[in-house]
Formats: structure tokens, sequence, C-alpha cells
């Protein structure tokens, strides 16, 4: 199963599935400071965390893409 | 309440615009659309742009839309976990689908049915995978039907009974004629059309509304406190923060094996393309919490205050 073309599994792939950890980690986050702008923390927070984890998926694609 | 002239008239043009549009797609990277995989998955041509359309309109619906600012609305922060929902599909369509893809390019399968028959060799799970998928989409369906009546309402067309379903029946005729005729390449091309207009109207909203507000500060003052995070849980439950991250989570793990995803996902043109959209379809999902907000603001605005929110309450209860 460790073909090129199946994408055998990397360490690269443990970041990727790092961000489930901050998103569901709801404590951490429901709380309206502190705020920025305005926005409570919640809200901006997980917005931040949009950008970030597309970021981090970029970074990943880059490391593992072969020329497969 | 009377018919809004303009919004009607921008709504038949650009109506018109996709009827066209869904016909003349069949011409579309041009194919012999009597072979199912043609007809079904676009002849797996769907390159990363097209892609990330056609998938990013399947994924943002109505719910997106219309579901999503009302749940703000009525609800509160709750309505936010769709934002952690399309954050963690992410990772699990970049590490697991461009296998699946791979696999189904390789025996010729269109459909997750097909797969599961290749896997196990089992004729009677494949049909339950089938109906499976069938009964799960209708909800779906059901919610853009409801979605795309409350818009036709909204435009002051009105009519009681069978006369007020009219319009819904005339648009989902055509839609389903198109999508016979010219197959996956319908809904792909309309995609593009579709979610620009998603972006331009959010950015949009989110820029202006605030400032006519007067700014977040002031949206989320308005907004009750009870509404404004979520409630801590008390004693030995999980409370609202179980509901919010196992909301997430659920849907995250069914999302992509629907079956209007496991299409779009199995039209791309590879598994680069798949592993490239997974990078670029969040932004997406930052459009769907900037619509989040707007349920908040409508409440800044009082639109729970209006004579016309109880009338309208009424008239889809009714």
């Amino acid at each position: 199963m460790n073909n090129n073309r199946g994408y055998a599994w990397s360490w690269w792939y443990l970041l990727l599935l790092a961000q489930f950890v901050p998103t569901l980690w709801v404590p951490f986050y429901n709380s309206v400071e502190p705020s920025w702008a305005g926005i409570p923390f919640f809200y901006w927070f997980q917005m931040a965390l949009v950008l970030v984890s597309a970021a981090v998926t970029a970074i990943v694609y880059f490391a593992t893409e072969r020329a497969a | 309440m009377g018919l809004n002239w303009v919004a009607l008239t921008v709504f038949v043009l650009l109506f018109g615009f996709i009827t066209w549009l869904g016909f003349a797609a069949a011409h579309w990277r041009r194919g012999d659309l009597d072979q199912l995989h043609e007809w079904g998955l676009g002849g797996r041509r769907f390159g990363t742009f097209i892609t990330w359309f056609l998938l990013g309109g399947d994924i943002y619906t109505a719910y997106t839309f219309i579901a999503v600012p009302a749940l703000a609305f009525g609800a509160g922060a709750l309505a936010f976990f769709a934002v952690p929902y399309t954050i963690i599909i992410y990772p699990i369509l970049f590490i697991v689908f461009p296998r699946l893809w791979y696999v189904c390019r390789k025996h010729g399968y269109v459909t997750a049915a097909d797969f599961v028959r290749g896997r196990f060799g089992n004729r009677w799970l494949a049909l339950a995978i089938t109906i499976t998928g069938i009964v799960a989409t209708m909800p779906y369906i059901a919610l853009q039907l409801v979605g795309l009546q409350v818009v036709i309402g909204a435009m002051g067309v009105t009519g009681e009974g069978f006369v007020g379903d009219i319009p819904l029946i005339i648009a989902f005729v055509i839609l389903a004629a198109f999508t016979y005729s010219s197959g996956l390449r319908a809904p792909a091309s309309i995609a593009i059309v579709k979610d620009l207009l998603i972006y331009v109207t959010a950015f949009a909203a989110a820029i202006i509304i605030p400032i006519h507000l007067g700014g977040f500060g002031k949206i989320f003052a308005a907004v009750p406190p009870e509404k404004l995070l979520l409630a801590v849980p008390q004693g030995h439950t999980t409370g609202a923060y179980g509901t919010y991250a196992t909301l997430a989570l659920g849907s995250a793990l069914a999302l992509l094996l629907y079956p209007h995803t496991m299409t779009a996902i199995l039209s791309a043109t590879s598994g680069h393309t798949v592993r490239r959209n997974a990078a670029l379809l969040p932004a997406y999902t930052f459009v769907l919490g900037l619509l989040a907000l707007l349920g908040f603001f409508a409440l800044a605005d009082g639109v729970d205050k209006l004579p016309e929110f109880a009338d309208g309450s009424h008239c889809m209860s009714g």
C-alpha cells in the first residue's frame, strides 16, 4: 500500500490532525475577552483558526507533494 | 407586502442566465454524455479551479445562506458550530480522499456504492449504501427548496395553496431538466456563477451593514448575553460544549460521504486537485463565518421587534 499514487502515510499528516485540538476544545474559546475590534474572542478566534488551518494545509501540501 | 420589482427583475434575469448556462454546459469540455462517467462525473476532468467552485458550491449551500444566519438569530453562539465543522473537514479531505479518488478512477467507480461493491464484493451492502445516501440527501434538498421558497416570498410573490407553490415548481422542473440533459457539467458551470455571487454578497454585507449599524462593538453589545456565548455546562454533563463540539465533528465526518460531495470529489482531474482544494476551500468557511454574523446584524437592527417578523413566522407555519 505504499505506492506514490496512493499517497502513503506521512508524519506531516499529524500536523493536520493537530488542528482538531484547538478547533474542538470549546471551553478554551468560549469567552468574550480578549476581544478584538469589538468582536468577542469566541468569534474572532474561530475565524482566525480558519486562516491558520488553511495555511497549515498548504504547508503540508507542499511538504508532501510528489511529482506523481 | 407588495412585489419588490428590483429584486424580482434581478432574480428572473439571473435565473434565465443560469437556465441557458445549464443547457449549454452539455457542450463544455465535450464528451459522450451517454457514458455514465461523462454524464455523472464530467469525465473526471475538472481541474483545481472548477473543483473549487463545484465542491464549494456543494458544501456551502442554502444551509450557509439561510439556515446558519437564522440559527444565529434564534439561538446565538450555537450557530457558529458551522465554522469548526467546515474547518475540520479539510484535514479529512486531504488525508483520505486522494486515495479514494485514485481507487475509483482505477476501477471506474462512479459512486460510493460502486466502490463498496468492488471493495467488499457484497451487492446488498452497496444497495444499503445507496439507499442511505439518497435518504440522507433528502433533507438537504428539502432545505434548498425551503430556502428558495423563502426567497420567492421575500420578493413579494405570494399566493395561497397550490398557486403559491407554482414558482418553486417551475424552478425545480427547469433545474431538473438541464441537469438531466447535461449531467454534472450543468451544476459545475452554475456553481461558478453562484459562488461568485455568494462572495460578492457576503463581503458587501459584512462591510456595509456593520458600517450602517455603527461597528462590531455596537452589534455585539445588542446581542442578549445568553445568545452571545455558549451556556457554561452545569453539573457533570458536557452541556453546550459537548453539543457544539460533537455537532462540528459529526457533521464533518459525514459531509464528504454524501453523494453530492463524493461526486464533486470523484469528478476531479487528479488526487493533486483534491489536495490543493483542501487548502483553498477554507476561503468559503471564512465567508460562512461572516454570514453567520448576519444573524447578529439582524438582532442588532431589531428585526425581531418588527411586526413583519411576527407575520412572517405566522406565514411559515401556516
